[in-house]
Protein backbone atom coordinates (compact mmCIF):
# COMPACT_ATOMS: atom_id res chain seq x y z
CA UNK A 1 0.00 0.00 0.00
CA UNK A 2 2.49 2.58 -1.08
CA UNK A 3 0.21 4.51 -3.32
CA UNK A 4 -2.60 6.46 -1.77
CA UNK A 5 -6.23 6.83 -2.87
CA UNK A 6 -7.69 5.76 -6.17
CA UNK A 7 -10.41 8.36 -6.28
CA UNK A 8 -13.88 7.12 -5.52
CA UNK A 9 -13.20 3.42 -6.11
CA UNK A 10 -12.54 2.36 -2.49
CA UNK A 11 -15.77 4.02 -1.41
CA UNK A 12 -17.65 2.41 -4.26
CA UNK A 13 -16.31 -1.02 -3.31
CA UNK A 14 -17.38 -0.45 0.29
CA UNK A 15 -20.86 0.79 -0.59
CA UNK A 16 -22.61 -2.60 -0.19
CA UNK A 17 -21.09 -3.19 3.25
CA UNK A 18 -21.81 0.34 4.43
CA UNK A 19 -25.38 0.22 3.12
CA UNK A 20 -26.05 -3.09 4.85
CA UNK A 21 -24.40 -1.79 8.01
CA UNK A 22 -26.65 1.27 8.01
CA UNK A 23 -29.88 -0.58 7.25
CA UNK A 24 -29.46 -3.65 9.41
CA UNK A 25 -27.19 -2.46 12.20
CA UNK A 26 -27.14 1.29 12.72
CA UNK A 27 -30.83 1.99 12.11
CA UNK A 28 -32.08 -0.94 14.25
CA UNK A 29 -29.74 0.07 17.10
CA UNK A 30 -30.95 3.65 16.92
CA UNK A 31 -34.53 2.45 16.81
CA UNK A 32 -34.00 0.26 19.89
CA UNK A 33 -32.57 3.18 21.84
CA UNK A 34 -35.53 5.31 20.76
CA UNK A 35 -38.07 2.64 21.76
CA UNK A 36 -36.35 2.10 25.09
CA UNK A 37 -37.11 5.68 26.05
CA UNK A 38 -40.82 5.51 25.35
CA UNK A 39 -43.77 4.10 27.21
CA UNK A 40 -47.45 3.76 26.44
CA UNK A 41 -49.48 6.11 28.52
CA UNK A 42 -53.09 5.18 29.05
CA UNK A 43 -55.53 7.89 29.97
CA UNK A 44 -59.01 7.24 31.30
CA UNK A 45 -60.12 3.68 30.63
CA UNK A 46 -57.77 3.31 27.71
CA UNK A 47 -60.65 3.21 25.29
CA UNK A 48 -61.19 5.27 22.20
CA UNK A 49 -58.88 7.25 20.02
CA UNK A 50 -56.05 9.07 21.71
CA UNK A 51 -56.47 7.27 24.99
CA UNK A 52 -53.21 5.40 24.45
CA UNK A 53 -50.23 7.56 23.62
CA UNK A 54 -46.52 7.01 23.41
CA UNK A 55 -44.76 9.29 25.82
CA UNK A 56 -41.07 9.97 26.32
CA UNK A 57 -39.90 8.68 29.68
CA UNK A 58 -36.12 8.98 29.39
CA UNK A 59 -34.32 6.34 31.41
CA UNK A 60 -37.34 5.04 33.31
CA UNK A 61 -37.45 1.77 31.37
CA UNK A 62 -33.78 1.13 32.08
CA UNK A 63 -34.37 1.78 35.75
CA UNK A 64 -37.30 -0.63 35.66
CA UNK A 65 -35.18 -3.25 33.87
CA UNK A 66 -32.45 -2.91 36.48
CA UNK A 67 -34.96 -3.24 39.29
CA UNK A 68 -36.82 -6.19 37.79
CA UNK A 69 -36.54 -9.17 40.13
CA UNK A 70 -37.49 -11.66 37.42
CA UNK A 71 -34.70 -10.37 35.25
CA UNK A 72 -32.22 -10.55 38.11
CA UNK A 73 -32.99 -14.17 38.75
CA UNK A 74 -32.51 -14.71 35.01
CA UNK A 75 -29.10 -13.05 35.25
CA UNK A 76 -28.13 -15.23 38.18
CA UNK A 77 -29.15 -18.39 36.32
CA UNK A 78 -27.21 -17.32 33.23
CA UNK A 79 -24.22 -16.33 35.35
CA UNK A 80 -24.06 -19.80 36.89
CA UNK A 81 -24.72 -21.49 33.58
CA UNK A 82 -22.25 -19.26 31.74
CA UNK A 83 -19.43 -19.74 34.25
CA UNK A 84 -19.88 -23.50 33.98
CA UNK A 85 -20.01 -23.48 30.17
CA UNK A 86 -17.02 -21.17 29.79
CA UNK A 87 -14.83 -23.05 32.25
CA UNK A 88 -15.61 -26.54 31.00
CA UNK A 89 -15.86 -25.74 27.28
CA UNK A 90 -12.70 -23.63 27.05
CA UNK A 91 -10.83 -25.90 29.45
CA UNK A 92 -11.60 -28.94 27.31
CA UNK A 93 -10.89 -27.02 24.10
CA UNK A 94 -7.47 -26.03 25.42
CA UNK A 95 -6.73 -29.54 26.65
CA UNK A 96 -7.71 -31.16 23.34
CA UNK A 97 -5.79 -28.58 21.30
CA UNK A 98 -2.63 -29.15 23.37
CA UNK A 99 -3.00 -32.94 23.19
CA UNK A 100 -3.49 -32.84 19.42
CA UNK A 101 -0.48 -30.62 19.02
CA UNK A 102 1.81 -32.78 21.11
CA UNK A 103 3.49 -35.20 18.78
CA UNK A 104 2.63 -38.26 20.79
CA UNK A 105 -0.98 -39.14 20.04
CA UNK A 106 -2.49 -41.80 17.81
CA UNK A 107 -5.62 -41.25 15.74
CA UNK A 108 -5.10 -37.48 15.90
CA UNK A 109 -6.93 -36.86 12.64
CA UNK A 110 -9.95 -38.96 13.58
CA UNK A 111 -10.33 -37.45 17.05
CA UNK A 112 -9.89 -33.90 15.71
CA UNK A 113 -12.66 -34.39 13.17
CA UNK A 114 -14.92 -36.14 15.68
CA UNK A 115 -14.56 -33.39 18.28
CA UNK A 116 -15.23 -30.67 15.68
CA UNK A 117 -18.27 -32.50 14.30
CA UNK A 118 -20.90 -31.07 16.71
CA UNK A 119 -20.14 -27.65 15.22
CA UNK A 120 -22.12 -28.84 12.20
CA UNK A 121 -25.16 -29.59 14.35
CA UNK A 122 -27.60 -26.66 14.78
CA UNK A 123 -28.28 -25.61 18.38
CA UNK A 124 -31.92 -26.62 18.03
CA UNK A 125 -30.99 -30.10 16.83
CA UNK A 126 -28.27 -30.47 19.48
CA UNK A 127 -30.70 -29.52 22.24
CA UNK A 128 -33.29 -31.85 20.80
CA UNK A 129 -30.87 -34.79 20.67
CA UNK A 130 -29.64 -34.26 24.20
CA UNK A 131 -33.17 -33.50 25.37
CA UNK A 132 -34.28 -36.93 24.18
CA UNK A 133 -31.18 -38.47 25.71
CA UNK A 134 -32.28 -36.95 29.03
CA UNK A 135 -35.78 -38.48 28.83
CA UNK A 136 -36.19 -41.52 31.09
CA UNK A 137 -38.23 -43.42 28.50
CA UNK A 138 -35.57 -43.16 25.78
CA UNK A 139 -32.23 -42.53 27.35
CA UNK A 140 -29.50 -45.16 27.32
CA UNK A 141 -27.73 -42.92 29.86
CA UNK A 142 -30.62 -43.28 32.30
CA UNK A 143 -30.14 -47.06 32.20
CA UNK A 144 -26.72 -46.59 33.73
CA UNK A 145 -27.06 -43.38 35.69
CA UNK A 146 -30.19 -42.82 37.72
CA UNK A 147 -30.33 -39.04 37.64
CA UNK A 148 -33.25 -36.81 36.72
CA UNK A 149 -31.50 -34.64 34.15
CA UNK A 150 -34.44 -32.29 33.80
CA UNK A 151 -35.01 -31.56 37.49
CA UNK A 152 -35.04 -28.07 38.95
CA UNK A 153 -31.33 -27.98 39.80
CA UNK A 154 -29.96 -30.50 37.31
CA UNK A 155 -31.49 -28.80 34.27
CA UNK A 156 -28.83 -26.07 34.36
CA UNK A 157 -26.08 -28.67 34.15
CA UNK A 158 -27.93 -30.51 31.41
CA UNK A 159 -28.22 -27.33 29.40
CA UNK A 160 -24.58 -26.45 30.00
CA UNK A 161 -23.69 -29.90 28.67
CA UNK A 162 -25.47 -29.11 25.38
CA UNK A 163 -23.56 -25.84 25.03
CA UNK A 164 -20.22 -27.47 25.88
CA UNK A 165 -20.89 -30.27 23.41
CA UNK A 166 -21.72 -27.82 20.64
CA UNK A 167 -18.90 -25.37 21.34
CA UNK A 168 -15.84 -27.32 22.37
CA UNK A 169 -14.86 -28.31 18.81
CA UNK A 170 -14.88 -24.84 17.32
CA UNK A 171 -12.82 -23.39 20.16
CA UNK A 172 -10.44 -26.30 19.99
CA UNK A 173 -9.95 -25.63 16.28
CA UNK A 174 -9.17 -21.94 16.87
CA UNK A 175 -6.55 -22.81 19.49
CA UNK A 176 -5.14 -25.74 17.53
CA UNK A 177 -4.75 -23.63 14.37
CA UNK A 178 -2.85 -21.04 16.38
CA UNK A 179 -0.58 -23.74 17.81
CA UNK A 180 0.22 -25.14 14.36
CA UNK A 181 1.42 -21.73 13.21
CA UNK A 182 4.19 -21.67 15.84
CA UNK A 183 7.61 -22.64 14.49
CA UNK A 184 8.59 -26.09 15.77
CA UNK A 185 12.18 -25.00 16.46
CA UNK A 186 10.93 -23.24 19.55
CA UNK A 187 9.97 -26.57 21.12
CA UNK A 188 13.13 -28.29 19.97
CA UNK A 189 15.16 -25.68 21.83
CA UNK A 190 13.09 -26.26 24.97
CA UNK A 191 13.49 -30.03 24.60
CA UNK A 192 17.24 -29.74 24.30
CA UNK A 193 17.15 -27.83 27.56
CA UNK A 194 15.48 -30.86 29.09
CA UNK A 195 11.88 -29.63 29.25
CA UNK A 196 9.16 -32.29 29.29
CA UNK A 197 6.10 -32.18 26.98
CA UNK A 198 4.03 -31.00 29.92
CA UNK A 199 6.47 -28.21 30.78
CA UNK A 200 6.54 -27.12 27.13
CA UNK A 201 2.75 -27.00 27.09
CA UNK A 202 2.53 -24.92 30.25
CA UNK A 203 5.60 -22.69 29.86
CA UNK A 204 5.75 -22.20 26.10
CA UNK A 205 2.47 -23.02 24.40
CA UNK A 206 -0.06 -21.54 26.79
CA UNK A 207 1.64 -18.12 26.90
CA UNK A 208 1.70 -18.03 23.09
CA UNK A 209 -1.96 -19.06 23.03
CA UNK A 210 -3.07 -16.34 25.42
CA UNK A 211 -4.42 -13.90 22.80
CA UNK A 212 -6.35 -16.72 21.12
CA UNK A 213 -7.71 -17.84 24.48
CA UNK A 214 -8.87 -14.30 25.26
CA UNK A 215 -10.47 -14.09 21.81
CA UNK A 216 -12.41 -17.33 22.21
CA UNK A 217 -13.37 -16.36 25.75
CA UNK A 218 -14.83 -13.04 24.69
CA UNK A 219 -16.77 -14.62 21.82
CA UNK A 220 -18.08 -17.25 24.21
CA UNK A 221 -19.10 -14.61 26.75
CA UNK A 222 -21.05 -12.68 24.10
CA UNK A 223 -22.80 -15.88 23.03
CA UNK A 224 -23.52 -17.04 26.57
CA UNK A 225 -24.92 -13.74 27.80
CA UNK A 226 -27.64 -14.02 25.16
CA UNK A 227 -28.41 -17.71 25.54
CA UNK A 228 -31.82 -18.39 24.02
CA UNK A 229 -31.95 -21.40 21.70
CA UNK A 230 -31.06 -24.10 24.23
CA UNK A 231 -33.51 -23.18 27.02
CA UNK A 232 -36.26 -22.38 24.50
CA UNK A 233 -35.86 -25.73 22.75
CA UNK A 234 -35.61 -27.67 26.00
CA UNK A 235 -38.76 -26.07 27.42
CA UNK A 236 -41.25 -28.45 25.74
CA UNK A 237 -39.42 -31.37 27.39
CA UNK A 238 -39.12 -29.96 30.88
CA UNK A 239 -41.47 -28.01 33.10
CA UNK A 240 -38.60 -26.63 35.18
CA UNK A 241 -37.62 -23.98 32.61
CA UNK A 242 -39.68 -20.83 32.92
CA UNK A 243 -40.48 -18.56 29.99
CA UNK A 244 -38.07 -16.02 31.51
CA UNK A 245 -35.25 -18.46 32.26
CA UNK A 246 -32.64 -16.29 30.54
CA UNK A 247 -32.69 -12.48 30.07
CA UNK A 248 -33.11 -12.86 26.32
CA UNK A 249 -36.12 -15.11 26.83
CA UNK A 250 -37.62 -12.35 28.96
CA UNK A 251 -36.98 -9.87 26.14
CA UNK A 252 -38.73 -12.20 23.72
CA UNK A 253 -41.69 -12.63 26.05
CA UNK A 254 -41.99 -8.89 26.70
CA UNK A 255 -41.85 -8.08 23.01
CA UNK A 256 -43.98 -10.80 21.48
CA UNK A 257 -46.15 -12.31 24.19
CA UNK A 258 -47.05 -9.46 26.51
CA UNK A 259 -46.47 -6.83 23.83
CA UNK A 260 -44.39 -4.45 25.93
CA UNK A 261 -41.88 -3.41 23.29
CA UNK A 262 -40.46 -0.59 25.35
CA UNK A 263 -39.37 -2.80 28.23
CA UNK A 264 -38.03 -5.34 25.75
CA UNK A 265 -35.96 -2.66 24.04
CA UNK A 266 -34.56 -1.38 27.34
CA UNK A 267 -33.71 -4.89 28.54
CA UNK A 268 -32.00 -5.78 25.28
CA UNK A 269 -29.84 -2.66 25.60
CA UNK A 270 -28.89 -3.69 29.13
CA UNK A 271 -27.88 -7.12 27.78
CA UNK A 272 -25.87 -5.47 25.00
CA UNK A 273 -24.20 -3.11 27.45
CA UNK A 274 -23.07 -6.01 29.60
CA UNK A 275 -21.65 -7.78 26.53
CA UNK A 276 -19.91 -4.59 25.44
CA UNK A 277 -18.28 -4.02 28.79
CA UNK A 278 -16.98 -7.58 28.68
CA UNK A 279 -15.71 -7.09 25.15
CA UNK A 280 -13.39 -4.14 25.74
CA UNK A 281 -10.41 -6.43 26.07
CA UNK A 282 -11.34 -8.09 22.80
CA UNK A 283 -10.83 -5.04 20.59
CA UNK A 284 -7.37 -4.64 22.02
CA UNK A 285 -6.57 -8.23 21.16
CA UNK A 286 -7.85 -7.85 17.59
CA UNK A 287 -5.72 -4.77 17.07
CA UNK A 288 -2.56 -6.31 18.47
CA UNK A 289 -3.06 -9.55 16.67
CA UNK A 290 -3.55 -8.66 13.07
CA UNK A 291 -3.51 -4.99 12.34
CA UNK A 292 -0.08 -3.88 13.29
CA UNK A 293 0.39 -3.74 9.51
CA UNK A 294 -1.53 -0.41 9.27
CA UNK B 1 -8.81 -27.68 9.42
CA UNK B 2 -5.16 -26.91 9.70
CA UNK B 3 -3.31 -28.72 7.02
CA UNK B 4 0.13 -27.44 7.85
CA UNK B 5 2.30 -30.51 7.72
CA UNK B 6 5.96 -29.92 7.23
CA UNK B 7 8.78 -32.39 7.22
CA UNK B 8 9.74 -31.14 10.66
CA UNK B 9 6.33 -32.12 11.98
CA UNK B 10 6.59 -35.60 10.61
CA UNK B 11 10.03 -36.09 12.04
CA UNK B 12 8.83 -34.90 15.41
CA UNK B 13 5.88 -37.27 15.23
CA UNK B 14 7.92 -40.31 14.30
CA UNK B 15 10.65 -39.77 16.86
CA UNK B 16 8.83 -40.13 20.15
CA UNK B 17 6.79 -42.92 21.73
CA UNK B 18 3.04 -42.70 21.61
CA UNK B 19 1.45 -41.50 24.82
CA UNK B 20 -1.38 -43.75 25.94
CA UNK B 21 -3.00 -41.23 28.26
CA UNK B 22 -3.22 -38.34 25.74
CA UNK B 23 -4.61 -40.70 23.10
CA UNK B 24 -7.16 -42.09 25.55
CA UNK B 25 -8.27 -38.60 26.59
CA UNK B 26 -8.77 -37.56 22.98
CA UNK B 27 -10.69 -40.76 22.25
CA UNK B 28 -12.96 -40.04 25.21
CA UNK B 29 -13.59 -36.57 23.80
CA UNK B 30 -14.34 -38.04 20.39
CA UNK B 31 -16.73 -40.56 21.94
CA UNK B 32 -18.56 -37.81 23.83
CA UNK B 33 -18.92 -35.75 20.64
CA UNK B 34 -20.01 -38.65 18.43
CA UNK B 35 -22.37 -40.28 20.91
CA UNK B 36 -25.56 -38.19 20.34
CA UNK B 37 -25.07 -38.27 16.56
CA UNK B 38 -24.66 -42.05 16.53
CA UNK B 39 -27.61 -42.41 18.86
CA UNK B 40 -29.96 -40.42 16.62
CA UNK B 41 -28.67 -42.34 13.61
CA UNK B 42 -29.84 -45.53 15.28
CA UNK B 43 -32.97 -44.13 16.90
CA UNK B 44 -34.24 -42.78 13.57
CA UNK B 45 -34.31 -46.31 12.17
CA UNK B 46 -36.80 -47.45 14.76
CA UNK B 47 -40.54 -47.61 14.39
CA UNK B 48 -42.56 -45.91 17.17
CA UNK B 49 -42.98 -49.31 18.87
CA UNK B 50 -39.32 -50.27 18.64
CA UNK B 51 -38.16 -46.90 19.94
CA UNK B 52 -39.30 -47.71 23.46
CA UNK B 53 -38.88 -51.47 23.47
CA UNK B 54 -35.64 -52.45 21.70
CA UNK B 55 -32.09 -52.05 22.95
CA UNK B 56 -30.69 -48.58 22.47
CA UNK B 57 -27.86 -49.58 20.21
CA UNK B 58 -29.66 -51.99 17.91
CA UNK B 59 -30.96 -50.73 14.60
CA UNK B 60 -34.70 -50.83 14.00
CA UNK B 61 -36.68 -51.61 10.89
CA UNK B 62 -38.70 -48.44 10.47
CA UNK B 63 -36.31 -45.96 8.85
CA UNK B 64 -38.01 -45.76 5.46
CA UNK B 65 -41.42 -45.60 7.08
CA UNK B 66 -40.21 -42.79 9.32
CA UNK B 67 -38.86 -40.84 6.36
CA UNK B 68 -42.05 -41.39 4.38
CA UNK B 69 -44.14 -40.34 7.36
CA UNK B 70 -41.99 -37.23 7.89
CA UNK B 71 -42.32 -36.19 4.26
CA UNK B 72 -46.07 -36.74 4.41
CA UNK B 73 -46.36 -34.72 7.63
CA UNK B 74 -48.70 -31.77 7.03
CA UNK B 75 -48.56 -32.14 3.23
CA UNK B 76 -44.78 -32.26 3.05
CA UNK B 77 -43.96 -29.14 5.03
CA UNK B 78 -40.58 -30.67 5.91
CA UNK B 79 -39.53 -30.34 2.25
CA UNK B 80 -40.40 -26.67 2.37
CA UNK B 81 -38.31 -26.20 5.50
CA UNK B 82 -35.36 -27.92 3.87
CA UNK B 83 -35.73 -25.81 0.72
CA UNK B 84 -36.03 -22.61 2.74
CA UNK B 85 -32.93 -23.46 4.75
CA UNK B 86 -30.99 -24.06 1.56
CA UNK B 87 -32.18 -20.73 0.19
CA UNK B 88 -31.34 -18.80 3.36
CA UNK B 89 -28.00 -20.48 3.98
CA UNK B 90 -26.88 -20.81 0.36
CA UNK B 91 -28.07 -17.43 -0.89
CA UNK B 92 -27.14 -15.62 2.29
CA UNK B 93 -23.65 -17.11 2.47
CA UNK B 94 -23.00 -16.40 -1.22
CA UNK B 95 -23.97 -12.73 -0.92
CA UNK B 96 -22.18 -12.44 2.39
CA UNK B 97 -18.98 -13.86 0.94
CA UNK B 98 -19.08 -11.49 -2.03
CA UNK B 99 -19.62 -8.43 0.18
CA UNK B 100 -16.95 -9.54 2.66
CA UNK B 101 -14.35 -10.30 -0.02
CA UNK B 102 -14.75 -6.98 -1.82
CA UNK B 103 -14.76 -5.04 1.46
CA UNK B 104 -11.78 -6.96 2.85
CA UNK B 105 -9.80 -6.41 -0.35
CA UNK B 106 -10.58 -2.68 -0.34
CA UNK B 107 -9.66 -2.25 3.31
CA UNK B 108 -6.41 -4.19 2.88
CA UNK B 109 -5.19 -2.79 -0.41
CA UNK B 110 -6.30 0.84 -0.62
CA UNK B 111 -5.36 3.77 1.51
CA UNK B 112 -8.01 6.45 1.62
CA UNK B 113 -9.42 8.99 4.05
CA UNK B 114 -11.76 7.35 6.54
CA UNK B 115 -10.45 3.83 5.98
CA UNK B 116 -9.67 3.12 9.62
CA UNK B 117 -12.90 4.71 10.79
CA UNK B 118 -14.94 2.59 8.38
CA UNK B 119 -13.07 -0.55 9.38
CA UNK B 120 -13.51 0.09 13.10
CA UNK B 121 -17.18 0.79 12.59
CA UNK B 122 -17.77 -2.38 10.58
CA UNK B 123 -15.71 -4.49 13.01
CA UNK B 124 -17.57 -2.99 15.95
CA UNK B 125 -20.55 -4.88 14.55
CA UNK B 126 -19.00 -8.11 15.89
CA UNK B 127 -19.70 -6.86 19.37
CA UNK B 128 -23.36 -6.03 18.81
CA UNK B 129 -25.37 -8.90 20.23
CA UNK B 130 -28.12 -10.26 17.98
CA UNK B 131 -30.61 -9.43 20.70
CA UNK B 132 -30.49 -5.65 20.19
CA UNK B 133 -31.02 -6.13 16.48
CA UNK B 134 -33.64 -8.82 16.15
CA UNK B 135 -36.62 -6.95 17.62
CA UNK B 136 -36.10 -3.59 15.87
CA UNK B 137 -35.30 -5.44 12.65
CA UNK B 138 -38.63 -7.20 13.00
CA UNK B 139 -40.45 -3.94 13.65
CA UNK B 140 -38.75 -2.17 10.76
CA UNK B 141 -39.50 -5.05 8.39
CA UNK B 142 -43.12 -4.95 9.58
CA UNK B 143 -43.32 -1.26 8.72
CA UNK B 144 -42.39 -1.91 5.12
CA UNK B 145 -44.59 -5.00 5.03
CA UNK B 146 -41.72 -7.48 4.67
CA UNK B 147 -41.76 -9.21 8.07
CA UNK B 148 -42.78 -12.82 7.59
CA UNK B 149 -41.16 -12.90 4.15
CA UNK B 150 -38.04 -14.69 2.91
CA UNK B 151 -36.31 -11.31 2.63
CA UNK B 152 -36.65 -10.69 6.35
CA UNK B 153 -34.45 -13.70 7.09
CA UNK B 154 -32.09 -13.35 4.13
CA UNK B 155 -31.15 -9.67 4.14
CA UNK B 156 -30.09 -9.09 7.79
CA UNK B 157 -27.62 -12.00 7.58
CA UNK B 158 -25.59 -10.73 4.62
CA UNK B 159 -23.41 -8.31 6.54
CA UNK B 160 -21.06 -10.32 8.69
CA UNK B 161 -18.34 -8.22 10.33
CA UNK B 162 -16.13 -11.13 11.28
CA UNK B 163 -16.03 -12.29 7.65
CA UNK B 164 -14.89 -8.82 6.59
CA UNK B 165 -12.16 -9.05 9.20
CA UNK B 166 -11.08 -12.47 7.87
CA UNK B 167 -11.25 -11.27 4.27
CA UNK B 168 -9.04 -8.31 5.08
CA UNK B 169 -6.40 -10.55 6.65
CA UNK B 170 -6.60 -12.92 3.71
CA UNK B 171 -6.38 -10.17 1.10
CA UNK B 172 -3.40 -8.60 2.85
CA UNK B 173 -1.54 -11.93 2.72
CA UNK B 174 -2.70 -13.34 -0.62
CA UNK B 175 -2.59 -10.37 -3.00
CA UNK B 176 0.89 -8.95 -3.70
CA UNK B 177 0.94 -5.17 -4.10
CA UNK B 178 3.38 -5.60 -6.97
CA UNK B 179 0.78 -7.50 -8.96
CA UNK B 180 -1.72 -4.67 -8.59
CA UNK B 181 0.93 -2.13 -9.52
CA UNK B 182 1.86 -4.13 -12.60
CA UNK B 183 -1.79 -4.25 -13.58
CA UNK B 184 -2.08 -0.50 -13.20
CA UNK B 185 1.00 0.08 -15.33
CA UNK B 186 -0.59 -2.12 -17.98
CA UNK B 187 -3.56 0.21 -17.85
CA UNK B 188 -6.10 -1.97 -16.04
CA UNK B 189 -8.85 -0.07 -14.25
CA UNK B 190 -9.65 -0.53 -10.57
CA UNK B 191 -12.80 -2.54 -11.28
CA UNK B 192 -10.89 -4.87 -13.55
CA UNK B 193 -8.11 -5.27 -10.98
CA UNK B 194 -10.65 -6.15 -8.33
CA UNK B 195 -12.69 -8.59 -10.41
CA UNK B 196 -9.95 -10.19 -12.51
CA UNK B 197 -6.84 -10.04 -10.32
CA UNK B 198 -7.82 -9.76 -6.66
CA UNK B 199 -10.96 -11.90 -6.47
CA UNK B 200 -9.47 -15.01 -8.15
CA UNK B 201 -6.55 -14.88 -5.70
CA UNK B 202 -9.00 -14.72 -2.81
CA UNK B 203 -11.01 -17.81 -3.77
CA UNK B 204 -9.57 -20.20 -1.14
CA UNK B 205 -10.25 -17.67 1.60
CA UNK B 206 -13.70 -17.05 0.20
CA UNK B 207 -14.54 -20.76 0.38
CA UNK B 208 -13.70 -20.72 4.10
CA UNK B 209 -15.79 -17.59 4.67
CA UNK B 210 -18.66 -19.14 2.70
CA UNK B 211 -18.58 -22.33 4.76
CA UNK B 212 -18.60 -20.55 8.12
CA UNK B 213 -21.42 -18.26 7.00
CA UNK B 214 -23.38 -21.16 5.53
CA UNK B 215 -23.22 -23.03 8.84
CA UNK B 216 -24.01 -19.89 10.86
CA UNK B 217 -27.15 -19.15 8.82
CA UNK B 218 -28.18 -22.81 8.66
CA UNK B 219 -27.94 -22.98 12.46
CA UNK B 220 -29.59 -19.62 13.19
CA UNK B 221 -32.73 -19.90 15.25
CA UNK B 222 -33.45 -16.52 16.85
CA UNK B 223 -33.87 -14.40 13.71
CA UNK B 224 -36.27 -16.65 11.76
CA UNK B 225 -38.07 -17.50 15.01
CA UNK B 226 -38.80 -13.81 15.54
CA UNK B 227 -39.38 -12.81 11.91
CA UNK B 228 -41.60 -15.57 10.61
CA UNK B 229 -45.15 -16.54 11.40
CA UNK B 230 -46.04 -18.60 8.34
CA UNK B 231 -44.58 -22.08 8.76
CA UNK B 232 -44.22 -22.43 4.99
CA UNK B 233 -41.28 -20.02 5.22
CA UNK B 234 -39.59 -21.61 8.23
CA UNK B 235 -36.06 -22.94 8.01
CA UNK B 236 -35.36 -26.40 9.45
CA UNK B 237 -34.33 -25.07 12.88
CA UNK B 238 -37.63 -23.31 13.53
CA UNK B 239 -39.53 -26.17 11.88
CA UNK B 240 -37.87 -28.70 14.17
CA UNK B 241 -38.69 -26.55 17.16
CA UNK B 242 -42.39 -26.43 16.25
CA UNK B 243 -42.32 -30.17 15.63
CA UNK B 244 -40.85 -30.70 19.10
CA UNK B 245 -43.25 -28.23 20.74
CA UNK B 246 -46.17 -30.08 19.13
CA UNK B 247 -44.90 -33.58 19.80
CA UNK B 248 -43.10 -33.41 23.15
CA UNK B 249 -46.10 -34.82 24.94
CA UNK B 250 -46.95 -37.38 22.27
CA UNK B 251 -44.38 -40.20 22.27
CA UNK B 252 -46.01 -41.43 19.05
CA UNK B 253 -44.44 -38.45 17.30
CA UNK B 254 -40.93 -38.99 18.69
CA UNK B 255 -39.78 -41.07 15.73
CA UNK B 256 -40.85 -38.24 13.42
CA UNK B 257 -38.93 -35.65 15.44
CA UNK B 258 -35.81 -37.83 15.61
CA UNK B 259 -35.89 -38.53 11.88
CA UNK B 260 -36.32 -34.80 11.21
CA UNK B 261 -33.35 -34.01 13.46
CA UNK B 262 -31.20 -36.58 11.69
CA UNK B 263 -32.12 -35.37 8.20
CA UNK B 264 -31.43 -31.77 9.16
CA UNK B 265 -27.88 -32.49 10.30
CA UNK B 266 -26.84 -34.90 7.55
CA UNK B 267 -26.24 -32.25 4.84
CA UNK B 268 -24.05 -30.16 7.14
CA UNK B 269 -22.01 -33.14 8.29
CA UNK B 270 -21.51 -34.15 4.66
CA UNK B 271 -20.40 -30.64 3.73
CA UNK B 272 -18.13 -30.64 6.69
CA UNK B 273 -16.44 -33.95 5.92
CA UNK B 274 -15.98 -33.25 2.21
CA UNK B 275 -14.60 -29.74 2.64
CA UNK B 276 -12.07 -30.64 5.36
CA UNK B 277 -9.20 -28.52 4.16
CA UNK B 278 -11.17 -25.28 4.10
CA UNK B 279 -12.22 -25.43 7.74
CA UNK B 280 -9.59 -23.23 9.27
CA UNK B 281 -9.84 -20.25 11.48
CA UNK B 282 -6.59 -18.47 10.77
CA UNK B 283 -6.66 -17.20 7.22
CA UNK B 284 -3.31 -15.45 7.41
CA UNK B 285 -1.29 -18.65 7.74
CA UNK B 286 -2.68 -20.49 4.74
CA UNK B 287 -2.45 -17.67 2.27
CA UNK B 288 1.20 -17.02 1.65
CA UNK B 289 2.44 -20.61 1.42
Amino acid sequence: MKRSGRGAWPYLFLTPAITLFTLFLAVPIGYTVYLAMLRTKVSGLGLGKGARREVFVGFDNFAAALADAELWSGWLRVLGYGALVLAVMLGLALLFALLLDSARVRLARFTRIAIFLPYAVPGVAATLLWGFLYLPSLSPIRDVLDVDFLGATTVTYSMANVAVWGGVGFNMLVLYTTLRAIPRDLYEAARLDGASEFQIAVRVKIPILTPAIILTTVFSIIATVQVFTEPTTLRPLSNTISSTWSPLMKVYRDAFVTGDLYSAAATSIVIAAISLVLSFGFLRVVRNRAFGEG
Amino acid sequence: MATVSTAAHRRARAGRPVGAVPTALLLLGALYCLFPVCWVLIAATKSPGELFSTATLSFGTGFLDNVAELFAYRDGVFWLWAGNTLLYAGGGALLSTAVSAVSGYTLAKYRFPGRDAIFNLLIGGILVPAVVLAIPQYLLFSKIGLADSHWAVLLPQILHPYSIYLARIYAAAAIPDSLLEAGRIDGAGEWRLMSRVAMPLMVPGMVTIFLFQFVAIWNNFLLPFIMLGDDGKFPLTVGLYTLLAAGANQPALYNLILTGALLSIVPLIALFLTMQRYWKTDLSSGAVK
